[in-house]
């Protein structure tokens, strides 16, 4: 049976190379998937897996998923109400905290408990944005980062922000990258599932977490 | 560990890369998507498109080659050259580019790059900055930006310039020294370090690169977050192995594999 990804587009950023990563992914490990970019609530409601992706702020964001009307509950019924699985990507992934707390402070979903704050590096010559390739460091494993290879010696993933969720419960923590401290990477809490990297440009780790998604069954 | 990037840079001519890429058998060396593949393929950590077509009618192609390498290559896109108002950023975000260049339009209108930075967020709007020495022996340094290729002065102040669109929101700076570019006797790093301990963002160090030393000082001397370089890539001089070997072998941290 072939089962639905549903990207959802609520008009955060292009969605292009989200949707040909995904495709790219599922060709490669020989699977059948179909992937859905959609602003409809009615298929994201049917979709097997959610992705939400978003680039920019997260007050923005949150106001462009508002403005689909049915859009947050579509995804809440689905991914909390069904357990779907359920990946945030970037601001999709900070829009799972609590709130988020850039230059306006803006309810998020509250399905990761904490908040989406300033990246302040304890070296103050690092530069803000954390824009490039870091590796990730494992706090524990999962279903997404299996047969990743992380640590110093791993794969490198693509960061482009400037705050970061502050997830309050240390077991949602999957992994983080070095930044001045540490950044959270990787959340993970039940059916739900967060990278504040971009997969899509994250060229072989990318597309080896992509898989793992496609695979998920928590 | 945040490595420091490097980033070809192909200039684009009514939808043709100028000169064409040579370091591999391609079918068509002045293809920009079958050229993205090939740096893609090479381990390029980002890849930067620079937009030189004159007529503005005839910018519609450089979408299509936009969408088509976004569609292929799964690395970050930078693309510049004649962003003059936000549906030009919104058209090329659409299309694929993770990052938009403003270089006049910055200096013509600094209202823009904040205009921009809050409608698309910091994390795409790089500002590039084109300057050129103007103190003279003895003097203190101090650069001027130029427009129009670096024929046309400003009076700007190049690290004013640079701070002040840092504080307007810029997420990202790409400084070329015109003094430098095209002539392969490296970055002006003075010019490179004066605007890096300038500002809180990024800077990628541009113009001059004659060989793989040079990348090296842009970083260790220039302070830049990432290097860009053109012709060293695409005439097969250096492939983006030989530059990151170099640049590791020196203490950088690159990414390799």
């Amino acid at each position: 049976m072939t089962a639905t990804v549903a990207l959802v587009d609520y008009g955060s950023g292009n969605l292009h190379s989200a949707r040909k990563a995904f495709e790219r992914a599922v060709r490669e490990a020989g699977r059948s998937d179909r992937i859905l970019v959609t602003a409809d609530p009615d298929e994201v409601a049917r979709a097997d897996r959610i992705v939400l992706p978003g680039v920019g702020a997260f007050a923005d964001c949150r106001r462009g998923l508002e403005a689909l009307d049915g859009m947050v509950e579509a995804m809440t019924e689905s991914a909390r109400g069904r357990g779907r699985p359920f990946l945030g990507i970037c601001v999709g992934m900070q829009l799972m905290a609590t709130r988020g707390r850039e230059t306006e402070t803006t309810a998020g979903l509250d399905w990761i408990p904490g908040n989406v704050e300033a990246l302040q590096p304890e070296d103050p010559s690092l530069k803000i944005p954390h824009m490039g390739w870091n590796t990730l460091h494992p706090q524990r494993e999962h279903a997404l980062t299996a047969d990743i290879p992380l640590g110093p010696e791993g794969l490198h993933a693509y960061f482009v922000h400037s705050y970061a969720l502050q997830a309050r419960n240390p077991d949602d923590l999957v992994a983080v990258s070095a930044y001045g401290g540490p950044v959270t990477a990787v959340v993970a809490r039940d059916n739900l599932a967060g990278t504040q990297f971009h997969p899509e440009k994250s060229q072989a780790l990318g597309l080896k977490l992509i898989a793992n998604f496609l695979r998920w069954a928590p | 560990m945040l490595k420091v990037r490097v980033i070809p840079c192909l200039d684009v001519k009514d939808g043709r890369v100028v000169k064409g890429v040579q370091f591999v058998d391609l079918r068509d060396a002045g293809d920009p998507v079958e050229a993205a593949r090939a740096y893609d393929a090479a381990g390029a950590d980002e890849l930067c498109f620079l937009d030189i077509t004159a007529s503005h009618e005839d910018r519609g192609i450089l979408f299509d080659i936009v969408a088509r390498t976004a569609a292929e290559c799964f690395m970050p896109l930078t693309v510049g050259g004649g962003i003059r108002q936000v549906d030009d950023i919104r058209r090329l975000l659409l299309a694929g580019a993770d990052k938009v260049s403003i270089n006049t339009a910055a200096v013509n209108d600094r209202a823009f790059v904040r205009e921009a930075a809050l409608k698309f967020g910091s994390q795409c709007i790089v500002v590039a900055i084109d300057a050129k020495r103007v103190s003279g022996p003895g003097e203190p340094d101090r650069w001027e930006i130029f427009t129009h290729g670096g024929r046309r002065p400003t009076g700007l102040d190049a690290v004013d310039f640079a701070t002040e669109v840092a504080r307007l929101g810029a997420g990202e700076l790409l400084v070329t020294s015109m003094d430098r570019d095209g002539t392969r006797s490296g970055y002006d790093l003075s010019l490179i370090r004066a605007i890096s301990s300038a500002v809180p963002i990024p800077v990628v160090a541009s113009g001059g690169v004659g060989g793989l030393d040079d990348l090296v000082a842009g970083v260790t001397q220039g302070h830049a977050s990432a290097v860009l370089a053109a012709s060293i890539f695409h005439f097969g001089e250096h492939s983006i192995g030989d530059a990151k070997r170099h640049m590791a072998a020196a203490g950088i941290p690159v990414r390799m594999g």
